[in-house]
């Protein structure tokens, strides 16, 4: 025995208390990692951060190509490493930051976005439907290759908004108003989606970090993902409230120099603090629509009051919120297969305590927002007789031999107004750039273009986002074949001067013709 | 007589084990060189016989100078660095020679320890002096000009060319110290305490001075794993030598004080905490200590139940892997079946030390056991813990496993000693209980 006496049944006895102490600390790691790598192991696996090891793999496989709507443009491809590196294929971007909010990037330290995510189970050869395909591969020795995504982008379109957005900062959204085609959608600043897919891991990161850190964002497109106030574009809803309430585009309504809203100190003005239509005392709707009475267009929304103003937004695909505590959307009506903020309305309870807010919602002011693709999808809808169409960005999937796997129809995501409202819209639209505030823009325009501009405020001290949505060609006997909308952030290179006639609708003009050849 | 007849039985569980893990080690070698590259590794035959060395060298040392001992300890940890380095060299193919090179000498160290003690009980006569050394050690690379700092932890000592991590050892230092001063204070600690009465304000002295050592720790080196495991170590033999609760909720509560302190002084500290509680979130997956702990659980998903094959997986996406993360790469390559194995390893381990403990007559080997067994599982459960995500991440190496000289030989030293504990003059289960 040694100097001290022995331990006794009081160690042992703490002993085993110990050992169930241990034993319970262990359970508790089984139960965390069976959890991790079993009962949540397909969530955390999918998680976008872990873009990486997925890549990994995906790398092993030549990844389809993105294609135009011509079938001949590459807007994305994987070349072959010249020497093996770690990765066997590269993504390559051959026309730089002009696809890069279409395609997305391919990065295998940040994972994907746009059609890479989205298309990603095709592009990278995964997806059920190229199962067969992949075991024809297996069998026939052939190497296997992930499938191709045919687009509906119309390169000359998208070349004409980059063009036309050059050394301004704002976005161009082109749809086809028959199907929802995405003929072209441009945002700058842009970004080069080869900086965040070949490269040094170090590049890659440093690209990054300057993309992620730039006030302006410029990964985010300007065109589907942000929003914006749409001021007097909004008139389009407004309008085509009123129609589809009895109201005719020649019903008269009074025209005061400023709208008296009770129990606020904020009067609603018409731009620049005018008369409208030379003072008469009662404007026609046409007339106000044409030269953008704010005024009349307050009138008609407080007459037509928060519950028949929030219907028709939200049968053009606003999505209802209860600002200030709600204002995202959780169930957005219209579906996109890119990432698309649908734009925002605020629901008829928002207005019980505030009615003024009616008359500032009438004129797309207040807590109302959009963006140049659900503009010109609101502007497809009135092109396309009152079918308001869903963005289709791609028609078709085909794997390596051509067979297509997959095929995509056009969508319609509502019915917004009639037939016979969407025939009295037209005919106010094309007022607008015949004798109201587009028309010296679309002076001497050989094509006939329904149109709406919009100069939203934009915050005290700077100067206002101009606007345009348009289709053409419009008219009788016509069959609208584009659709766009422009934003061109705080007023281009005319600052305070800025309208929406003057600085965005020239870029929509532009690429009106450029797709008509006009 | 019953020793003799179960000598024999005790020697050939012993080898078989040793068989069995040896394999499984060599197993794992070449299956990570078939993983990574297609081919069995060249150096398999050399790798080989390097590995049977060490084990068989172990084995016989056991054999020789500890007959008696614990048959189930070495075959279990030599299976455990067998793991280590097959993922080491599957992780950082560049290191594992030298990796292998430390594992030899962590063997050796082993043998060494049970060639010069004979009795643990040798030990016991020197109470303050190995205290004394243990202290030291601990705080030796505060010392300018000897200690200095690597990845914001002041832990390493530079002699020469050679650096090391003297805490390791320290660490058991202070084992062997609280085992003695325990073993002849435990009476009376016990005696200075009702059963639910709060303890005399001297009785508290040797708690207050570990909590005082271990905030020094923290603060001095800014080394929150060491720091909460001596606290912890000390706090488990404290109330395992007196048997008395008071001692427990006040080592919980001082714990909980410190964890304050060290949360409101330190910026790491603070870090460590917001890491553990929004390492998932999409915006900071891609910020480094937020992105390490989210790759890591991406890793153990990833592995999933069967894991991805050694050599086949991407483990090297986590940042440190070889060292503190080297269970996520375990997990993803090897899966739960890995993992749960490793675990269950460790387990026994920790069973079989605390075994040693019960059987053992004299109160400073019981202690002893107990310290070094609870040294080990702490210091796992921090680990495994801390990249798995159950609580903060402090870092420590996974004992045996990870990337490591120090930790590798110290760990050897410590189980050595466990190994000796278990050798001692022997008192059958059944006598002592009758």
């Amino acid at each position: 025995m040694g100097p001290h006496p022995g331990p006794g049944a009081l160690m042992q006895r703490q002993i085993r208390r110990l050992g169930l102490s241990f034993v319970g600390l262990f359970a508790l790691l089984f139960a965390q990692v069976s959890y991790i790598q079993v009962f949540a192991a397909d969530r955390i696996v999918a998680m976008p951060g872990n873009a990486t090891r997925q890549i990994r793999a995906e790398f092993e496989v030549q990844r389809g190509a993105i294609l135009a709507a011509d079938r001949r443009t590459v807007l994305a491809r994987s070349v072959e490493e010249p020497r093996r590196s770690v990765y066997r294929f590269r993504r390559e971007y051959p026309h730089g930051e002009l696809y890069a909010h279409i395609t997305g990037f391919y990065s295998r330290i940040y994972g994907r976005a746009g059609i890479e995510q989205a298309f990603n189970a095709y592009l990278a050869g995964t997806a059920p439907e190229l199962a067969v395909s992949n075991v024809a591969d297996l069998i026939l020795g052939r190497p296997k290759q992930g499938a191709t995504v045919y687009t509906t982008i119309v390169p000359r379109l998208q070349e004409a908004a980059r063009r036309g957005l050059a050394g301004l900062r704002g976005a161009v959204a082109a749809v086809d108003p028959r199907t929802g085609d995405l003929l072209a959608a441009y945002s700058t600043p842009g970004f080069d989606p080869n900086d965040l897919s070949s490269g040094t891991d170090e590049e890659i990161r440093r690209a990054w970090a300057r993309l992620v850190n730039d006030p302006q964002r410029p990964l985010t497109s300007k065109a589907m993902q942000e929003l914006y106030l749409p001021g007097s574009t909004f008139k389009l809803v407004t309008a085509s409230a009123a129609l589809e309430a009895g109201f005719g585009p020649e019903s008269l309504w009074p025209n005061p120099r400023v709208l008296d809203l009770a129990t606020t100190d904020d009067d609603l003005e018409n731009f620049g603090g005018s008369l409208c239509a030379g003072g008469v005392a009662r404007v026609s709707l046409r007339r106000a629509f044409q030269e953008s009475c704010n005024v009349t267009f307050g009138e008609i929304g407080l007459e037509l009051g928060a519950q028949a103003l929030a219907d028709q937004a939200i049968a053009y695909g606003f999505c209802p919120t209860l600002p200030p505590e709600r204002t995202d959307c959780a169930e957005p009506a219209i579906d996109s297969p890119l990432p698309f903020e649908n734009g925002r309305f605020p629901a008829p309870p928002y207005f019980e305590r505030r009615v003024p807010a009616i008359a500032y919602s009438a004129v797309g002011l207040d807590n109302v927002l959009t963006n140049p693709l659900h503009l010109a999808l609101i502007a497809g809808a009135i092109a396309n007789g009152g079918d308001l169409m869903a963005p289709r960005v791609v028609t078709s999937v085909r794997d390596a031999q051509g067979r297509v796997v997959r095929s995509f129809d056009p969508e319609i995501a509502g019915r917004p107004i009639s037939p016979t409202t969407a025939r009295r819209m037209t005919d106010l639209m094309l007022a607008v750039t015949q004798g109201g505030t587009a028309s010296s823009t679309f002076a001497g325009f050989p094509i006939p273009v329904a149109g709406k501009t919009g100069t939203a405020t934009n915050g005290e001290g700077r100067p206002p986002n101009a606007w345009f949505a348009a289709f053409a060609p419009a008219g009788t006997a016509q069959t609208p074949r584009i659709a766009v909308a422009v934003i061109v952030l705080d007023g281009g290179d005319l600052g305070n001067e800025a309208t929406g006639g003057r600085v965005a609708a020239p870029i929509a003009r532009d690429l009106i013709a450029a797709y008509l050849g006009g | 007589m019953s020793t003799t007849a179960t000598l024999p039985a005790r020697t050939r569980t012993g080898l078989g084990l040793l068989v069995l893990a040896y394999l499984a080690s060599l197993l794992a070698y070449g299956l990570v060189g078939l993983g990574l590259r297609g081919r069995v590794p060249n150096d398999l035959g050399a790798y080989g016989i390097g590995l049977a060395a060490a084990f068989v060298g172990g084995w016989l040392a056991i054999r020789w100078l500890a007959p008696r001992a614990d048959p189930v300890l070495f075959p279990v940890a030599a299976l455990l660095g067998g793991i280590g380095l097959a993922m080491l060299y599957r992780l950082r193919p560049t290191v594992a020679g030298e990796q292998a090179t430390w594992f030899v000498l962590g063997v050796a160290a082993f043998v060494a320890v049970l060639f010069v003690i004979r009795d643990h009980r040798q030990l016991d006569a020197y109470t303050y002096t190995i205290g004394l050394g243990g202290l030291v050690l601990l705080l030796l690379p505060i010392v300018p000009g000897i200690g200095h700092e690597e990845n914001g932890a002041r832990l390493w000592v530079q002699l020469g060319r050679f650096q090391f991590q003297p805490a390791e050892f320290g660490r058991i230092l202070i084992v062997i110290f609280l085992s003695s001063y325990l073993a002849g204070r435990r009476e009376l600690l016990a005696a200075g305490i009702g059963r639910f009465g709060s303890p005399r304000a001297k009785d508290l002295g040797p708690l207050l001075l570990a909590w005082g050592a271990s905030l020094a720790v923290l603060f001095l080196q800014k080394d929150l794993g060491a720091s909460l495991l001596l606290f912890g170590v000390f706090v488990v033999m404290l109330w395992v030598a007196t048997g008395r609760w008071p001692y427990l909720a006040i080592g919980i509560a001082l714990f909980a004080l410190g964890a304050w302190i060290g949360y409101s002084a330190f910026a790491h500290v603070q870090a460590r905490v917001d890491i553990w509680l929004h390492a998932l979130e999409p915006d900071k997956v891609h910020s480094f200590g937020y992105g390490q702990l989210a790759q890591s659980w991406f890793a153990l998903a990833s592995g999933g139940l069967v894991g991805t094959g050694l050599g086949q997986g991407s483990p090297d996406l986590i940042p440190f892997v070889a060292s503190d993360f080297i269970f996520s790469a375990i997990g993803e390559e090897l899966g739960l079946l890995g993992t749960t194995a490793v675990l269950l390893l460790y387990l026994a381990l920790i069973g079989r030390g605390l075994r040693v403990g019960l059987e053992r007559s004299d109160a400073f080997g019981t202690l002893l056991a107990i310290g070094l067994t609870t040294t080990l599982a702490l210091q796992t459960f921090v680990i495994v813990g801390g990249v798995t995500r159950l609580i903060p991440l402090t870092g420590l190496p996974l004992p045996l496993v990870s990337y490591g000289g120090t930790s590798r030989i110290a760990t050897m030293v410590a189980l050595a000693l466990l190994v000796r504990v278990s050798a001692g003059p022997w008192v059958r289960t059944r006598d002592r209980e009758r």
